[in-house]
């Protein structure tokens, strides 16, 4: 790989880069699926390329290929030179890359068993097992299980002198089930929906999801919501679980504290964001205890967002983002670290795969868990009145990232302290700081969640990529409920 | 440049690695290159050139596949193996049919469209800045900051199996996306054509400025049922949501908004609706995962579903079900995803007809509301609920009163909350039908709609 990435680097410098770095990449995904008995999906794919950035003339240029012959990286570098070149004709400002030294080193996943090392018939078996307890529910219509495997080994080099090998395991699964009765299609997932859990670990998350112990339960569930009542029109208390708040989270902190989309370089697709420079330090984001970090160290756990270098070669960091609900950082890279005063990145800077550059990406943006010993059924048996909402349906957001509406698949209504009613269609709307301001009660630590996104996509041309969002159950004062419905 | 014959020779190689009974593959690569610009500089330019080899392998009423992107042998070989290994562990599936074979096919149109220019395979990363250049130039005549993309790629899908299919598409592609911002609005264009001369970076760039100039100091306006004049980009990625539905999959599913809705009169009887890979204004390849020439179905007539789209497997599947009497034609129509897949078959050569009451321009659907609100973008949309398919999102980069037949200023964005299945009802007029490229749906052939009580819940902060 070294010589592969000196092709690169030689000629980009000699045809007037002033930069370059080189990612080689090798991504393996294995991907299972089985729908109402049958396999739906069983593949295997791997792809190996080359990604070459530089800059020339005070601009990038980025060009990537397939084709690891010598011939081909030094045509693809000097392309990626005259693209600079090219970019350099259309330039209002200039490129600014804060200092980073240079790194060596290796690193792994921390993972028990290679998932590629397990047997497929191991696993077939499993979805299988876990597709017949979920149509074993009568008025199970549609049931899908899924595994899913990746292994992706980057090597980065730079001009500047890094070297730095990188592997990381990724293993998720989970399940859907749908029940399609009168004129009404429900739906449940488990661990959560659009694919399950996802984290930054080897075989062994798919043990300790134990999806067979909990597929009657969530089918049975499908099936009630049809006779459960509509959840109702107003404003509410409401408890979210771990994983909405995660996408909450993912939603309305991370997207908003990326630094590129508020600079305006995603204004045409991804958006802007209301957190404009000025309110670093000043914006009350959220109530006195909402804490949230932006942690991509080992220490903070196997989040999708878990790594050793970003893709520029800044080491992994703990960002605060949210101290006591003072809005303090956002998340950086070489190039925009200095519009905030700042004169390193926070190592932020992650590409989809070769073929793409690096942008900013959520780490693991989480919220700390409260202080105090508080579990789930004693933040029941604390609220009077309100709803308790569990699992995504739907989640929109405007381009700025203030109106927010997301719908999850199930709630059940609190009374006195108690659950009670089950509610279907359940959905809630604000404005992301109102919202945050209003949260007054936060599990503790033994009730939080590092969960995984593994869809996220953001840049042209789109890149998809894994994020990690820590939570606890959490509880939101006076939220407007049920809009999604209004007029409908 | 990649061809038909280099497909027969890599499905050749894979064979003599392969032990399988029957095997597939599917190629597609290119080039492709695209400008970003943001704060009225390209600050994003990049480029790819990629192969896709999929491998699909079939044993004993069993399949599966396994992808590379690379042609040695030792990644071939490697590919095969991974796929029949993938294959051999499976239990059979009685409903797995043999691969496709070329006299048991639907007809091909003789002379379908070319889709391949040279215009746009030889753009140079030079080319492409100079289209930004005068885009930027007319960002700073109007004292507006300006953001988005000006892409093109060169590319190709071939499909070619051991029972003889044989299918070659190569295509070329242009895009252009451009926001104009000021400090309280803003405006979008976006248009995209096989032939990059087709696009006009000016023209887009004065209309997105436009719109940003004429949507300054937003007011507020209080959310409710509103008349709204939707621009084919509003349209195309609300209507975008329901298509996958028309997929016999998603029938036998259950969970289409169409189960126990076919054959009646569920929107108003001005939408007409067809999948056509041959329309003029339409692009891709015109087979489908297993090779299968796409055909012209009628998905919606005067405001009845009356066709679904199948693949090979389930149009069989349909046949044998209790559905069948009640799903129009039921054949392959060429809409079959690459197997194995969980999504069967879905339309993707969406073109809507034009109104039978004759088509009006946005101006004249302007002069005729006298309260409404006229919409350019949608953003963030997904599905609610998805039998009476409630959809909500956000309204962006552009978004006015109307107000005595004139467009009156800029108003703050909406969130919406509206059934796709009441707005197909309410639909009152209706422009040409054009190509037109959004962000959620994939393009089409649709036109601007002025929709009566269009339902927004909310407003947000700009």
């Amino acid at each position: 790989m070294m010589d592969i990435a000196s092709w690169a680097l030689n000629t980009a410098t000699q045809r007037g880069a002033t930069y370059c770095d080189v990612r080689i990449v090798d991504d393996r995904i294995r991907a299972l699926m089985t729908k109402n008995g049958k396999v739906a999906h069983a593949s295997d794919s791997e792809t190996l390329g080359v990604g070459i950035r530089v800059i020339a003339n005070g601009a990038w240029g980025f060009d990537s290929t397939d084709n690891l012959s010598r011939e081909s990286v030094e045509a693809t570098a000097a392309r990626a030179v005259e693209i600079a070149k090219a970019s350099a004709t259309v330039k209002n400002q200039e490129l600014h890359l804060a200092p980073e030294k240079p790194a060596v080193a290796d690193w792994t996943t921390p993972h028990k068993v290679d998932p590629f090392a397990t047997s497929l018939q191991q696993n077939l078996d499993l979805l299988m097992k876990v597709d017949e307890e979920l149509r074993r529910v009568e008025g199970i219509t549609l049931a899908e299980v899924n595994v899913n495997f990746r292994r992706y080994e980057q090597w980065f080099y730079s001009t500047e002198g890094s070297d730095i090998h990188q592997t990381r395991f990724v293993t998720g699964a989970g399940f859907d089930v749908y029940s399609f009765a009168g004129t009404e299609i429900q739906k449940r997932s488990y661990p959560n929906s659009f694919g399950g859990q996802y984290q930054n670990k080897g075989y062994e998350l798919i043990g300790e999801l134990d999806l067979p112990g909990n597929a009657r339960r969530i089918a049975e569930e499908a099936v009630a919501l049809h006779k459960a009542d509509q959840c109702p029109q107003g404003n509410f208390n409401i408890v979210l679980d771990s994983s909405q708040l995660g996408l909450q989270i993912h939603e309305s902190i991370g997207h908003p504290i990326e630094l590129d989309r508020v600079l305006g370089y995603e204004a045409n697709f991804a958006g802007t964001s209301f957190l404009t420079t000025d309110k670093l330090r000043k914006l009350k984001y959220g109530s006195d205890i909402v804490n949230v970090v932006a942690d991509a160290t080992q220490h903070h756990g196997p989040g999708l967002g878990t790594f050793a270098f970003d893709d520029e070669g800044v080491p992994a960091q703990s960002t605060p983002i949210i101290s006591n609900g003072e809005f303090t950082g956002y998340l950086t890279s070489r190039e925009t670290a200095h519009a905030i005063g700042d004169n390193r990145s926070n190592g932020t800077m992650r590409a989809e795969g070769w073929n793409r550059i690096p942008i900013i990406r959520m780490t693991n943006i989480s919220i700390t868990p409260g202080e105090k010993p508080l579990t789930f059924d004693q933040l029941i048996s604390g609220t009077d009145d309100g709803i308790f909402m569990q699992t995504n349906r739907s989640w929109s957001i405007d381009d700025k990232r203030y109106n927010f509406q997301f719908g999850c698949e199930i709630a059940w209504e609190i009374k006195g302290g108690k659950l009670g009613r089950m509610l279907k269609n359940p959905s809630y709307s604000g404005i992301t700081t109102e919202f945050w301001n209003s949260m007054d009660a936060i599990c503790s630590r033994d009730q939080w969640t590092l969960w995984g996104t593994p869809n996220c996509g953001k840049a042209q041309p789109m890149q998809t990529m894994g994020t990690g969002h820590g939570a606890s159950p959490a509880r939101f004062r006076n939220i407007r409920v049920g809009s999604a419905f209004r007029g409908n | 440049m990649f061809d038909q014959n280099r497909a027969q020779e890599i499905l050749k190689r894979l064979q003599r690695f392969s032990s399988s009974d029957e095997i597939e593959v599917l190629i597609s690569g290119g080039r492709f290159a695209l400008t970003r610009f943001a704060n009225n500089t390209i600050h994003q330019n990049v480029a790819e050139e990629n192969m896709v080899i999929s491998v699909r392998t079939v044993i004993d009423g069993k399949t599966a596949r396994s992808t590379t992107n690379k042609t040695d042998d030792d990644s071939l070989r490697r590919a095969v193996q991974a796929a029949e290994q993938l294959t051999r562990v499976q239990e059979r599936d009685p409903d797995l049919l043999p691969m496709a074979k070329p006299g048991e096919l639907p007809p091909a149109p003789a002379n379908p469209p070319s889709r391949h220019f040279d215009s746009s395979a030889r753009i140079t990363p030079e080319d492409r800045a100079a289209g930004v250049g005068k885009i930027v130039d007319i960002a700073k005549r109007n004292k507006l900051v300006t953001a988005g993309i000006f892409s093109t790629g060169d590319g190709f899908e071939a499909i070619v199996n051991s029972a003889g299919v044989n299918q070659f598409h190569r295509q070329t592609s242009a895009e252009i996306s451009i926001t104009m911002l000021a400090d309280d609005s803003s405006g979008w264009q976006k248009a995209n054509s096989p032939d990059v001369t087709k696009l006009n970076p000016e023209q887009l760039a004065e209309t997105a400025a436009r719109k940003a100039r004429e949507s300054m100091k937003p007011q507020e306006l209080a959310p409710g049922k509103y008349t709204v004049i939707l621009e084919p980009s509003a349209a195309l990625d609300l209507v975008g949501f329901m298509f996958y539905d028309f997929g016999a999959q998603s029938m036998l599913d259950e969970r289409s908004f169409l189960n126990k809705r076919m054959q009646s009169q569920l929107f108003g009887a001005n939408i007409t609706i067809h999948d056509d890979a041959y329309h003029p204004l339409q692009s891709g390849a015109q087979f489908d995962g297993e090779g299968v020439p796409r055909q012209r179905v009628a998905l919606v007539e005067a405001g009845v579903p009356k066709n679904l789209v199948y693949s090979r497997g389930n149009a069989a599947r349909m046949k044998a079900s209790e559905m069948a009497s009640h799903v129009g034609h039921l054949a392959p129509t060429g809409h079959g995803f690459p197997l194995p897949n969980d999504v069967g078959d879905a339309p993707m050569n969406i073109v809507f007809s034009a109104s039978p009451d004759g088509s009006k321009t946005l101006d004249e659907m302007i002069a005729s509301t006298e309260r409404g609100v006229l919409v350019t973008r949608c953003w963030y949309i997904r599905e609610v609920e998805p039998y009476d398919k409630i959809l909500t999102g956000m309204t962006r980069d552009g978004t006015f009163l109307v107000e005595n037949g004139k467009v009156k200023n800029g108003i703050r964005n909406f969130r919406f909350n509206q059934s796709l299945v009441e707005m197909l009802k309410n639909v009152e007029m209706m422009g040409t039908p054009v190509r037109a490229s959004g962000e959620e749906a994939f393009d089409m052939v649709v036109p601007a709609m002025k929709v009566r009580g269009f339902n927004f819940t909310e407003v947000t902060k700009f």
